[in-house]
């Protein structure tokens, strides 16, 4: 459609000589170099103006809240350095609420990218109906995850659960999902992988077909199994696809509340917080106990750890995928 | 086999489209599919039956008939205030998704297709505020809206909204790909202002990008929980919170929270039916390439 555009557009009338300078400047001339000018910064100008309000202000004041033992009365803080973060740091929940958000973060990322990867090389073969199978990947991605949740709750019911209720016909022992802290973490992964499978699929799709088809086929001349056409062309060249989701699975990942605060009726992460994530946290803390300063901390704590472990994957991801890729 | 013979015939004709998949990669495929629409038919299957359905240990695969009922039971539930819920959903949706539609287009425009000083740090700047968490600026979003007597308001869900960097950034890729410089030059060449240029090259170039970055928005909008949750009244909500409701009840009665799941869905999946093709081929477009 843009080609055809370009080609009737280019035929058009042809353009005036480039090397004559204007000699007069006429006032719609000066208006047009104004508007040459100027009309970039407007449009991008909704962009930032939005986000100075609703982005840079509340994170600069999320900073100054947090050294503050914040009044909800007089809606005004008094300072108190670093009071709310040590708070945080010296609370038992929290070092539970990271190690349940970094254990929910693994089962979910780490099998929901290694599925997504086979799920996507399965759909690069040369299929019938394509789009029927790409769409049927993602249907789960338009469920809320709230509504997910509930689905998920109640298939892994600790009584009779249908996930239960299998696991005991095939002579296996029923599991405590709402009891124990593992089986809990399963249980929530499972949402996040049941939702966001088929969205990474298909980012990961798109990036297989754009590896030339000429390196399978000299692959194949020289002998080479499927599987290791995979390892040595198919995942190298998926490498930039990897980071950027790994990275955006970690973003998203460490930031986990609907599915935990789902999970049972109460939502408050278990009775012995075997679920509580630092988000759940944060809510409980600012909108439970209405203390907004030590939210505040909370919520710094939480994008330092988000930027750290980001770094992290960025340079695990590079260094690993490096090493597949070495013929 | 011959079937493989002749699959492989047809690979040395049609090489450019990979080798043709055999019967596992279906079996493979089917699985998938079976494993994405399952959570569906069993909240189908346990909203169409009753209170009891779920502590059945004999339950049966086929779906009751009391789906209508439980629905109804949601939908006339004062506590859970749906009609409400899915006005809010409906409108917040739709006005979040069209004003990031305009102003991603717009700024996309710009940082692709025009030069101007300091473009390229501002567009950095734009991609690294996708890193930060919404978590970051809850509390003080929260205390802004409570001084403007917004809260419980859906404006205090919807301003937040308005723009997105992730629209942005697909908006100046996707521009930066389909619209060739001359198009521009020629446009400017014959006396086009800016907003003109704007208007009949960028706004028609970027249309397919637009409607994917338009439902994308609105499936996120749609299902956004978090901050809704915190801002809104629980007599005023948006569905996800609604949901949220169903549940909170001290006696669950499972029958219903998943009639209501489907009932919340439902909207979506329609849209996911007539539009599933054009969101699944922009998720394809947009991503990073090797």
């Amino acid at each position: 459609m843009t080609a055809t555009a370009t080609r009737v557009d280019e035929s058009a009338p042809p353009k005036p000589n480039p090397g004559r300078a204007p000699r007069v400047i006429s006032f719609s001339q000066r208006l047009s170099r104004w508007d040459l000018k100027v009309s970039p910064y407007l449009y991008i100008s909704p962009f930032f103006i939005m986000f100075l309000v609703v982005g840079i202000f509340p994170i600069a004041f999320t900073a100054v809240i947090s050294f503050m033992d914040w009044d909800l009365v007089r809606n005004s803080g008094e300072f108190v350095g670093f009071d709310q973060y040590v708070w945080i740091l010296g609370q038992p929940q929290f070092w539970t609420a990271l190690r349940n958000t970094f254990s929910i973060f693994l089962l979910s990322s780490v099998p929901q990218l290694i599925a997504a990867v086979f799920i996507a090389a399965m759909l690069d073969r040369n299929i019938r109906s394509k789009t029927f199978w790409r769409m049927g990947v993602l249907v789960p991605f338009v469920m809320a995850p709230v509504a997910v949740a509930l689905i998920f709750s109640n298939m892994f019911g600790d009584n009779h659960g249908l996930v239960n209720s299998v696991l005991t016909d095939l002579g296996l022992p029923a599991i405590q999902w709402h009891k124990d802290a593992f089986w809990s973490h399963v249980a929530i992964s499972t949402m996040v992988n049941f939702r966001w499978t088929g969205y990474n699929t298909l980012i990961l799709l798109a990036a297989m077909q754009a590896v030339p088809r000429d390196y399978y086929e000299a692959a194949t001349v020289d002998g080479a199994g499927a599987f290791r056409q995979f390892r040595s062309i198919t995942l190298p060249s998926l490498k930039p696809t990897l980071i950027f989701v790994i990275i955006t699975s970690t973003i998203g990942g460490l930031q986990i509340f609907d599915e935990p605060r789902m999970f049972d009726q109460f939502g408050r992460g278990g009775a012995a917080q075997q679920w509580l994530t630092i988000t759940l946290y944060l809510y409980d803390i600012g909108w439970g106990q209405w203390n907004f300063g030590r939210a505040a901390a909370l919520a710094w704590i939480l994008f330092l750890i988000i930027l750290i472990i980001g770094l992290i994957n960025l340079l695990v991801t590079r260094r690993l995928v490096r090493d597949e890729g070495r013929r | 086999m011959p079937r493989q013979r002749d699959d492989r015939r047809r690979q040395r004709t049609t090489r450019i489209r990979g080798v043709r998949a055999g019967f596992w990669v279906y079996v493979g495929l089917g699985v998938v599919l079976i494993g994405s629409l399952f959570p569906f038919y069993w909240s189908f299957l346990i909203g169409s039956g009753d209170a009891s359905t779920i502590n059945d240990p004999n339950m049966s695969w086929i779906p009751g008939g009391n789906f209508l009922e439980n629905a109804a039971t949601v939908v006339n539930d004062p506590a859970v205030n749906f009609w409400r819920a899915l006005w809010n959903s409906i409108l917040s949706s739709a006005l979040i998704a069209a004003s990031v539609v305009a102003t991603s287009t717009l700024a996309g425009w710009a940082f692709a297709k025009l030069r101007f000083p300091g473009s390229k740090p501002l567009l950095v700047f734009v991609v690294a505020t996708m890193a930060v968490p919404l978590q970051l600026g809850v509390v003080p979003l929260y205390i802004l809206f409570a001084d403007l007597g917004w809260t419980g308001n859906i404006g205090a869900i919807i301003i937040p909204a308005l723009t997105s960097a992730f629209g942005v950034f697909w908006m100046t890729q996707y521009l930066q790909q389909s619209v060739p410089d001359e198009l521009i030059e020629a446009a400017r060449v014959d006396g086009a202002s800016m907003i003109r240029t704007f208007w009949t090259i960028g706004v028609v170039a970027a249309r397919p990008a637009a409607a994917m970055l338009g439902l994308f928005t609105f499936v996120t909008a749609w299902n956004n929980f978090f901050w809704p949750f915190i801002v809104l009244d629980r007599s005023d909500p948006t569905l996800p919170v609604a949901l949220s409701l169903l549940q909170s009840n001290h006696f669950v009665d499972y029958s219903i929270v998943l009639a209501g799941v489907l009932l919340s869905t439902l909207p979506l999946l329609l849209l996911f039916v007539f539009a599933g093709k054009q969101l699944v081929s922009g998720i394809m477009a947009g991503a990073v390439k090797g």
